[in-house]
């Protein structure tokens, strides 16, 4: 039986595979840390600084209040998108045109450029041409983007729930269509309620869906630039400044390499543990279940 | 308790139609008693889903009457009807445990922990589900599954009926004998009316009591297994249940003689005489493989016909024959002598059938 062959020159077919790795991620990521430890001031006077732009970056104010912000955007529009989401993928009819058209309308804001999303609520919400602004004005209501945080910060997260809860509706809609009849018909036959049959038959079905839609949703939330750059530009003050503008400014406005170095590399670790400790969470909460069957 | 009436019932899935092929369901009357084993047999695409779910309530009949012990349930939902149905695939509520899945439909209605907790174990105990109780329902075997789906049914008080939509189609072989089994032992133990859909003639006639076979929308008899294998009503449940199918020939009257196509036939007086009063132009006969005689040699009033195929199959044999043009099957057993090349064939009286328009008629003995 064991007539396999040992040649170790196999491995040079991974070379490809390297390089390409190497090109897109590698190489890239290895240059922001090669500036994350050395002050650079020009191609020829570079100095060793090992953690400090670190620490600076972990101690300076303005990013903490950043990283605040960041996550509470995050959580915020997590727990608005996906019970919404899954709302909408329910209320959604299953067969016939209007299932296409419905479709289509609910995924038309998925088709958006993010810069042009900014673009379009900046226009949307000004007081004197913008539906909304003005609309808001009118019924007695001193809305303002620019000048109260509260505005502002109400605006953007209707606009991100806007954009992005017809993933989560879709995700969901894909699995809903999933379910055979013979569930519902025996859930009807069981006596099952209207809740008991979304909560013991549609929720389970929809978990897979629900966590790459999570996922999703919490890497592109925490990573969000265009659209609060083009509609708030950060303000008022620094009331919708997230941890990529600030990022922006420090590394492009400032040019300053080697704390932006290190701050974009404890973003990046920051979204790679969020994501591994939910990932792990969820995947866990399965192994106790397989482990209830060797039980 | 319920005893169940279909009256004139019918059932289409097109909005207007025209002819009797439109209809799933063909105007009908049939009736199962309570606390009976029923298997519904036919192929695939002849209604029996459908009728089901009419029973069940899933489906609403376009006309006629579905009566539970002479009460009129039409309009009734699923939900309303004391009715429970298991189904081709296993459903089970994945993330419940095995107990709480056997729980749920008692849950539903309110009833009392104590008495729920009564209920699911008589019931985990009758399918021998009680190891797994407390385990995920997503983890267990299909035949565990279904039998989960099968327990859901059984635990509640008010169920008087279960049917059974093909429930062991994802089951291993040698694991269908024993849930078929369960289904009996259930059966006799808890007095619920129990209709069995099917297209597996053994399974029904291991299950089932009275067996309805079905075709193109119509109940064309119902039976016991030996009725429908001795005296089938049709055509169709000749060719149906048996392996192989009956024989049909087709025959005509002609000139005072039996005739099929060219070749005459030599049968008996009472067959000649019906024939003269079918009043149709579509005769057949029909005898069963197992009821034609075969000879080895020339014998009084046989047919000759040509060996084409002998299938040994240990204890008997089937043998493929021609007669005249016509392909014939006959099954002798071990001991008989095998026909080479030519064989003599004879037609029992007691066991031809007259099939006029597809339906049996009666054929008077002397």
């Amino acid at each position: 039986m064991n007539n396999k062959i040992y040649n170790n020159r196999a491995w040079w077919l991974i070379l490809p595979m390297l390089l390409l790795v190497a090109f897109s991620a590698i190489i890239p990521l290895m240059t922001v840390v090669n500036y994350s430890v050395q002050d650079v001031f020009d191609a020829n006077t570079r100095f060793f600084t090992g953690v400090e732009w670190f620490q600076a970056t972990l101690n300076d104010p303005g990013l903490q209040a950043a990283l605040v912000r960041q996550f509470a955007f995050s959580l915020t529009v997590l727990t608005i998108e996906v019970p919404l989401g899954i709302g909408i993928a329910l209320l959604m009819p299953k067969k016939g045109w209007q299932a296409s058209a419905i479709l289509i309308l609910v995924t038309m804001p998925l088709l958006i450029p993010w810069n042009v999303v900014g673009s379009i609520w900046q226009i949307f919400t000004r007081g004197d041409i913008g539906l909304m602004g003005w609309g808001l004005r009118e019924l007695g209501y001193g809305y303002n983007i620019t000048r109260s945080a509260v505005d502002a910060w109400g605006t953007i997260i209707l606009m991100d729930v806007w954009h992005w809860t017809p993933l989560i509706a879709l995700l969901c809609y894909s699995g809903l269509r999933s379910i055979p009849d013979a569930y519902y018909q025996a859930a009807r036959i069981d006596r099952a309620s209207r809740w008991a049959v979304f909560r013991y038959i549609q929720l389970p079905k929809l978990t897979n869906v629900l966590v790459i839609g999570i996922l999703l949703r919490f890497m592109h939330s925490f990573m969000i630039y265009a659209e609060p750059f083009v509609l708030t530009g950060g303000g008022p003050g620094n009331s919708t400044t997230f941890l990529s503008q600030s990022l922006t400014t420090m590394a492009i406005g400032q040019q300053d390499l080697g704390p932006s170095a290190a701050f974009s590399l404890i973003y990046f670790l920051i979204i790679l543990l969020v994501c591994w400790v939910f990932y792990t969470a969820i995947m866990n909460l399965q192994k106790d279940k397989q482990q209830d069957k060797g039980a | 308790m319920a005893e169940i009436t279909l009256k004139n019932l019918a059932h289409t899935y097109m909005a207007e139609p025209s002819s009797p092929e439109d209809y799933a369901i063909r105007e009908m009357n049939h009736v199962w008693h309570q606390g009976g084993a029923y298997a519904l047999l036919g192929p695939s695409g002849c209604g029996k889903s459908t009728l089901l779910n009419i029973i069940s309530g899933l489906l609403e009949p376009s006309s006629g009457d579905v009566l539970f012990d002479g009460e009129r349930v039409n309009a009734l939902p699923p939900e309303a009807r004391n009715i429970a149905q298991v189904f081709q695939f296993p459903v089970v509520y994945d993330t419940m445990t095995v107990y709480d899945n056997l729980a749920f439909p008692l849950r539903n209605i309110g009833t009392p922990a104590d008495r729920v907790r009564e209920r699911v174990m008589e019931v985990a105990d009758v399918l021998e589900l009680t190891p797994q109780l407390k385990r995920k329902a997503k983890n267990l075997t299909a035949d565990e599954k279904q039998k989960v789906s099968m327990g859901r049914g059984l635990v509640r008080d008010d169920v008087s009926a279960i049917l059974f939509d093909e429930p062991l189609t994802v089951i291993d072989p040698q694991l269908k004998w024993k849930l078929r089994r369960k289904l009996k032992e259930i059966h006799q133990r808890f007095n619920i009316t129990m209709v069995y859909v099917t297209h597996d003639q053994l399974e029904a006639s291991t299950f089932a009591d009275k067996i309805a076979v079905m075709y193109e929308g119509q109940v064309v008899q119902f039976g016991t297994p030996r009725e429908l294998f001795e005296t089938p009503n049709h055509t169709f449940v000749g060719y149906f249940i048996g392996s192989p199918g009956m024989n049909f020939i087709k025959v005509e009257l002609r000139d005072g003689r039996v005739m099929s196509g060219e070749l005459p036939l030599s049968v008996s007086p009472a067959i000649h005489d019906a024939l003269a009063h079918a009043g149709s132009a579509n005769i057949k006969l029909g005898i069963r493989p197992e009821f034609v005689e075969v000879h080895a040699a020339r014998v009084d009033e046989a047919m000759e016909a040509v060996v084409e195929d002998v299938q040994d199959l240990g204890t008997y044999a089937i043998l493929s024959l021609r007669l005249g043009d016509i392909p014939f099957k006959a099954r002798i057993e071990e001991d008989d002598t095998l026909p080479r090349g030519k064989a003599w064939l004879r037609f029992p009286i007691e066991h031809l059938g007259l099939y006029v328009d597809e339906f049996r008629v009666e054929i008077p003995h002397e």
